[in-house]
């Protein structure tokens, strides 16, 4: 079965209006890897029939990479866009799989007018959930195995958000495994603050390796994600080890996803 | 009555140096820009009672955490014995002057502390010991060579000094007590006994059983002397020193920043000038209007453009490198660290306080934060990730340096890494950081 992704122009051309908007992001839309998260999320979404839409052609960077890089300028030039063409929509809540962009979104936007109530992913599928919408199969695609979560710094310790995610995984048949280094004392996976574009500074070590360490100590089967751009580096951390064969990073929408059987 | 004069003399040019000092930090921090941050006063004073009063942030690392509440407790409890200490200094003839109306409570109380100064020796030894046999990486990283490592053992060594005078002054009172020869027998007509102290009725005849009174005395006297004389010389040394955290740790932690960690300040002026961009109404050479503020400059270059928080968290900083033992960047070999950013903002800025009180406030010397005191590579270590704010004891936020340098890098100079500039045409001509088409954005929704 295909997806069902409405666009909020078909919408409104139907005069309809979603509940929710989903913001892809730029990785979620062009990102291979990421890709394949959008997706796993749209499933539930359309299993759930969430009703929801995205912006499509219309989405553009939510301007945190260059915020954090120092260039306001641009930053607010992307925000007031979006902003515009969000209020265009009258959109009043949104769920995006990128810590980044719900960062953005939820925390800097309000200033410059931007007012909407933003939820990452994970809190979206944990309210899916609870509310009986979503079930798990009991399939046994998770059992016996050892999950451990890497926390994305703009989620845990820029908002706060450390249960949703860890409730999700907590709901398979799996074990939930810490790294030395979790929650507010989670290890960077190395890419924010921009550093996902440029070359990283002279020093003795990838960061992006070190918090690998960190995921291989645990013995953990899957390295859990909820960010596109801590899923990369986590993945390039494995290669570095030889291990992409024996362990996956997924994304908890995609764990969500299988153990649904979707 | 020539020790009332001594004392007075001590207590005045003690307190008015000290005072003579504040008034010059706190000028320093005044030439920061503004931002505020009295919204808010209940979650403000919570957050106080909590982070500073309560130290609840120090326990995530629960080794050093009680040490430290050793001394913590010991310094604030002990401030109970110096009021009866400043009192006895200006009254005649007297000596522990609370004990008669206090009774049963005060050998309470000064068995109390005395407890707990025992507890701080016992930590500062154990901090000595951590930071010069131990070695801990934290503690001896490169921007602590030289005067912060000595600061930071002269601190240790000055408590022992002062632990010592405590317990010269109540050993040596409690043999002349237990010889009926203490004055503080002459109050209430007793002729021997025991004072009762936890400690100092135990310690004070194990060193002093069998001195003259005379020498007992002097012992007494030179605890006592030593002990307020000492107080005196901490205050007025932590205008110098990273201990100036035991104070304003409790007014940086009441303007700490409230909001989420992940959102970073929103630049005004450049709002202004973007909202003129995307206005089509607006005119692009108009003239601005009468009393329209000069533009000021974007991000910062020198200490005082940074917000009087960023200089008051400077001065804030005790150098424990909680932040930096987090710091991703640092810990994989980069040169970043939080704490020297820390560190670099309140040298210079007390550097160009000093130059401006010195030579006039429009002074220059040629000197600026970014590039005499931090270099352009450390701030582009660093990946936003909270872990040091998040790790400070006192709420201090080495972060929003870092952004406001970039800032004044990028915005004012242009100077950044290539990848980082092309990160940002890419963002303005195809709306991603990367080189893909806008129209191709919802091409996933069909590839299988």
């Amino acid at each position: 079965m295909g997806l069902h992704v409405p666009t909020m122009a078909e919408m409104m051309a139907k005069g309809e209006s979603p509940e929710i908007l989903f913001w892809v992001g730029c990785a979620g839309s062009f990102d291979d890897r990421a890709k394949k998260i959008t997706k796993a999320l749209v499933k539930i979404l359309n299993k759930c029939n969430v009703d929801f839409a995205v912006l499509g052609t219309e989405e553009s960077c939510t301007g945190d990479p260059a915020k954090r890089a120092g260039n306001e300028f641009t930053f607010q030039m992307q925000a007031m866009m979006n902003i515009q063409i969000l209020d265009g929509y009258e959109v009043k809540k949104i769920v995006t799989a990128c810590p980044h962009c719900f960062n953005t979104l939820k925390n800097e936007y309000p200033e410059l007018g931007g007012n909407y109530e933003v939820i990452h992913h994970t809190q979206l599928i944990q309210e899916l959930i609870n509310q009986g919408k979503l079930a798990l199969k009991d399939g046994d695609t998770f059992k016996g195995k050892k999950i451990t979560f890497h926390d994305p710094c703009y989620l845990g310790r820029a908002n706060d958000v450390y249960e949703a995610p860890r409730s999700l995984i907590e709901k398979l048949d799996a074990e939930l495994v810490e790294m030395k280094r979790c929650k507010t004392k989670g290890l960077c996976c190395g890419a924010g603050g921009a550093q996902m574009f440029k070359e990283a500074e002279k020093g003795n070590k990838e960061i992006n390796v070190e918090r690998t360490e960190d995921a291989l100590e645990t013995k953990a089967d899957i390295i859990a994600t909820g960010c596109p751009f801590c899923n990369t580096m986590m993945t390039d951390g494995l290669k570095n080890f030889n291990k992409e064969g024996e362990i996956e990073v997924l994304d908890v929408a995609e764990l969500i996803a299988s153990a649904a059987d979707l | 009555m020539i020790s009332i004069a001594l004392f007075a003399l001590l207590f005045l040019v003690g307190w008015g140096f000290f005072g003579w000092n504040m008034l010059k930090i706190r000028s320093n921090i005044l030439l920061g820009k503004e931002i505020n941050r009295s919204d808010n006063r209940k979650e403000r004073i919570r957050t106080t009672i909590l982070i500073a009063l309560g130290q609840k942030k120090m326990f995530t690392r629960p080794i050093p955490a009680l040490l430290h509440l050793a001394i913590y407790s010991a310094f604030m409890i002990t401030q109970i014995e110096l009021i009866e200490i400043f009192v006895d200094g200006f009254t005649p003839e007297a000596h522990r002057i609370f004990r008669p109306p206090l009774g049963g409570f005060y050998t309470f109380m000064i068995s109390f502390i005395e407890i707990l100064t025992v507890f701080a020796l016992i930590a500062t030894i154990i901090f000595l010991s951590r930071r010069n046999l131990l070695k801990l990486p934290r503690l001896n990283m490169k921007e602590m060579k030289g005067w912060p490592k000595m600061d930071a053992n002269m601190i240790l060594f000055m408590e022992i000094i002062l632990v010592t005078c405590i317990f010269m002054m109540n050993g040596a009172d409690e043999v002349l007590y237990q010889q009926g020869l203490s004055h503080a027998n002459d109050v209430l007509g007793q002729t021997g006994g025991s004072m009762n102290f936890t400690v100092s009725s135990f310690l004070g005849p194990l060193l002093f059983d069998g001195m003259e009174p005379a020498t007992l005395h002097v012992i007494e006297r030179i605890g006592w002397w030593g002990h307020i004389i000492m107080v005196f010389s901490f205050l007025n040394y932590l205008a110098y020193s990273k201990h100036l955290h035991i104070i304003f740790a409790f007014p940086n932690t009441y303007y700490s920043n409230l909001e989420k960690k992940g959102r970073l300040t929103n630049m005004e002026s450049v709002t202004t000038e973007v909202k003129l961009m995307m206005d089509p109404t607006a005119d692009p050479y108009a003239t601005p209007p009468e009393g329209a503020a000069e533009p000021q400059r974007f991000g910062a270059k020198d200490a005082t453009d940074l917000t009087w928080k960023n200089l008051l968290d400077s001065y804030s900083c005790t150098e424990c490198g909680r932040c930096t033992s987090s710091c991703p960047a640092n810990i994989t070999g980069k040169l970043l660290s939080p704490r020297k950013i820390m560190m670099d903002t309140r040298d210079r800025i007390a550097e160009m306080g000093d130059n401006f009180r010195k030579h006039g406030k429009d002074y220059d010397d040629g000197k600026s934060l970014l590039g005499d005191y931090i270099s352009e590579e450390e701030i582009w270590a660093c990946t936003s990730c909270n872990a040091c704010v998040q790790e400070c004891p006192i709420n201090i936020d080495p972060l929003s340096i870092i952004i406001d340098l970039r800032r004044y890098l990028v915005m004012e100079e242009s100077k950044l890494p290539a990848e980082l500039a092309g990160m940002a045409t890419n963002i303005e001509n195809n709306g991603a950081p990367w080189q893909f088409s806008p129209t191709d954005r919802l091409n996933w929704k069909d590839e299988v």
